[in-house]
């Protein structure tokens, strides 16, 4: 088995806001294998982009703070370097592609310039190189004509085209890692299917490390070779994507694939819906984040937090029930 | 399904044309070619989805049928009345039978106003009820929507995303609607949060009789709660089918394209599946290209043949209309 490529262990982040100290990731632990597409699947204020914005020490502090854990790129701990050396492996080493296309472009800068900035800071290459590279890059993301573009300002692109700049430049330094925060949540689906596309072959191509945030397990289905499913701050399964899909064994998973209505389904019948809300957690919970949501519900869920348990070769799930047949696992 | 076909609201050939004025003395210099002449009947009590990508024109539809656009020509049809000839008095008291949900719940609800005067509000102006009828009414509403009617003191921001697209729902509800647009109800929910709003839609449908034209670009959620469903594209409707046989035999390209682009959530049948992946952006609608307006990005089109002339929205099947030259 190879080493992991990336390797967190007992992430916890806290905000601080007026209400109280807000428990956004609650001692989340997973790794990477090189080459491995990972993808993260949870609803708004799960902890899926909280997870990696702290890997990355993108996270605004205060209000802020990543208050525990490691998170190991290539051996070195990544949370306690210093700002110099995270630097040289933030954008260059790994990079991240967010979500909305429309905002994560600087508007008064050219395409080109924002896209030979990397290059320039992190490659040291002069201009004529970088202008070079840039077009070689508009052109690996399938923007035709990439010479005249690259004066374009960002308005001038769709949504569409925007997020291929947003990819080209975060590849653009040859990142062994790419993170993807729901890259394709404000686009057509059309576009979306161009751009999940594109990403596919990038990785056949490069070679390169996925980790793909979403809250549309279809992507999820069609792209990832595995699974981790937040809620609450923990990660509450993680599976091998096959392995997921047929057997879920969170009551949530199982409750977020039921709510899923399905393009080649048939029968009309009736969404299955898990009622309530998800939680926004001012103290850390000594019961089952979940439990007030869940059907399966048992004594115990009340009384004590379940940590994640292997339960397969490839499949490890926090709960005590066994959704099967109702019972202790 | 469809039990009987009685028309309830019939839309021909309704165009919205945005002006586009420029210079020194605002001079009209083009138009937004938002909707382009499209041609639907509702059937009472059905649910008719209609879907496309963002900037078809599809939720401009949805307003310019209720009249919150004046359409630039044709005509809506609602038992019997054609909408685009009243104004005024008339105009208003024709509001009552029909209703919107709008798309972002956190927009729709005036922050300033209780929950209780929001969705008594309508039953307010349209001075249908006295205030001690209003606040029975009210309290009667929330229930049918599963909220406490003990809400009805508080605020909007008190609430969740998907509790306020409930009270939405109730304030289309107050006036008891025949017919309600539902312009992407649920694509600024949560998926688990999505299929509690829908299926209490279905529930509100059942129990009142209600009919929906369903606005959303989701397209196995409108698989799911439609009856019927039309594909619109730049301006225009280019085909409309049953459910089932516009999902399992699509048969204009870009239905095809866009129904191959939505991904499954299960990873055996993702393998196998082939997807019709479009070429570049749809086209501005300022200036739509000549002929068929999907020429530019459809994988058949043939020169000669799609750029010569507007295909003709034509009915192949019973009740299967495409706009295509080459079906």
């Amino acid at each position: 088995m190879p080493e992991l490529l990336l390797d967190i262990q007992g992430l916890e982040t806290q905000f601080k806001t007026p209400d109280g100290i807000v428990h956004a990731v609650n001692g989340v632990s997973f790794g990477i294998k090189e080459g491995e597409t990972l993808a993260v699947v949870g609803e708004s204020g799960c902890g899926k982009s909280v997870t990696m914005l702290s890997v990355l020490r993108l996270i605004p502090s205060p209000p802020g703070k990543v208050t525990a854990g490691k998170a190991l790129y290539q051996g070195k701990d990544l949370l306690t370097m210093s700002d110099e050396e995270i630097r040289h492996i933030r954008g260059a080493q790994i990079a991240m592609v967010f979500q909305d296309p429309m905002t994560s472009l600087n508007p008064v800068m050219t395409i080109g310039k924002q896209l030979m900035e990397p290059l320039q800071l992190h490659l040291g290459m002069d201009n004529n190189q970088a202008t070079n590279r840039a077009i070689e890059l508009l052109e690996m993301v399938g923007i035709s004509e990439a010479k005249q573009h690259l004066k374009d300002y960002p308005h001038q692109f769709s949504g569409g085209m925007r997020q291929r700049v947003m990819i080209a430049m975060a590849l653009s330094c040859n990142p062994q890692i790419l993170i993807a925060d729901e890259p394709t949540t404000a686009l057509d689906v059309t576009i979306q299917a161009q751009i999940v596309e594109l990403v596919k072959r990038l990785r056949n191509e490069l070679g390169m490390t996925i980790i793909w945030i979403t809250h549309d397990l279809g992507i999820v289905a069609g792209l990832a070779q595995r699974v981790l499913v937040m809620y609450g701050g923990y990660i509450i399964e993680e599976s091998e994507v096959k392995e997921l899909f047929a057997n879920p064994s969170h009551p949530y998973t199982l409750g977020l694939i039921g709510s899923l209505p399905r393009i080649d389904d048939n029968d009309r019948s009736r969404l299955f819906s898990i009622e309530g809300m998800p939680p926004v957690l001012y103290t850390k919970p000594n019961a089952c984040p979940f439990a007030p949501r869940c059907k399966y519900v048992m004594d115990r869920c009340w009384k004590e937090n379940p940590t994640l348990e292997k339960i397969g070769p490839e499949h490890k799930v926090a709960c005590f029930v066994d959704v099967k047949n109702g019972r202790n696992r | 399904m469809e039990t009987q076909n009685e028309v309830l609201l019939k839309v021909d050939n309704l165009v919205k044309h945005f002006p586009i004025y420029r210079g020194v003395f605002q001079r009209q210099v083009g138009a937004v070619h938002a909707v382009d002449g499209i041609s639907f009947d509702v059937y009472k009590g059905e649910t008719l989805g209609l879907v496309g990508e963002s900037g078809c024109g599809k939720s401009t539809a949805g307003r310019t049928i209720l009249q919150l656009y004046k359409p630039t020509s044709g005509s809506v049809d609602f038992q019997g009345v054609d909408l685009a000839t009243l104004k005024g008095e008339e105009l208003r008291h024709m509001r009552k039978k029909i209703q919107m949900i709008f798309q972002d719940p956190y927009a729709s609800l005036n922050p300033r106003m209780t929950v209780g005067d929001i969705i008594g509000e309508p039953l307010m102006v349209h001075n249908v009820a006295t205030p001690k009828e209003i606040e029975e009414r009210v309290a009667d509403l929330l229930n049918k929507v599963n909220l406490n009617p003990a809400f009805a003191s508080r605020y909007p921001h008190e609430f969740s995303g998907g509790q306020r697209q409930r009270i939405g729902i109730a304030r289309a509800l107050a006036l008891q609607p025949d017919f309600i647009v539902c312009d992407e109800p649920i694509s600024a929910l949560d998926v688990s949060i999505q299929a509690q709003v829908v299926n209490l839609l279905e529930d509100l449908q059942a129990q009142f009789g209600l009919t929906y034209l369903f606005i959303a670009h989701d397209l196995s959620m409108v698989r799911h709660i439609s009856t019927r469903v039309a594909v619109m594209y730049l301006g225009i409707i280019v085909e409309l089918a049953d459910r089932k046989t516009l999902y399992t035999n699509p048969l204009h390209p870009y239905s095809q394209a866009l129904l191959s682009a939505v991904p499954v959530a299960d990873p055996v049948v993702e393998e196998k599946r082939k997807r019709v992946i479009l070429e570049g952006d749809v086209p501005s609608p300022v200036n739509p290209p000549s002929g068929c307006r999907f020429r530019t990005r459809c994988p058949i089109a043939k020169p000669g043949v799609c750029d010569a002339s507007k295909p003709e929205f034509r009915e192949v099947d019973p009740g299967h209309f495409v706009a295509c030259h080459l079906v």
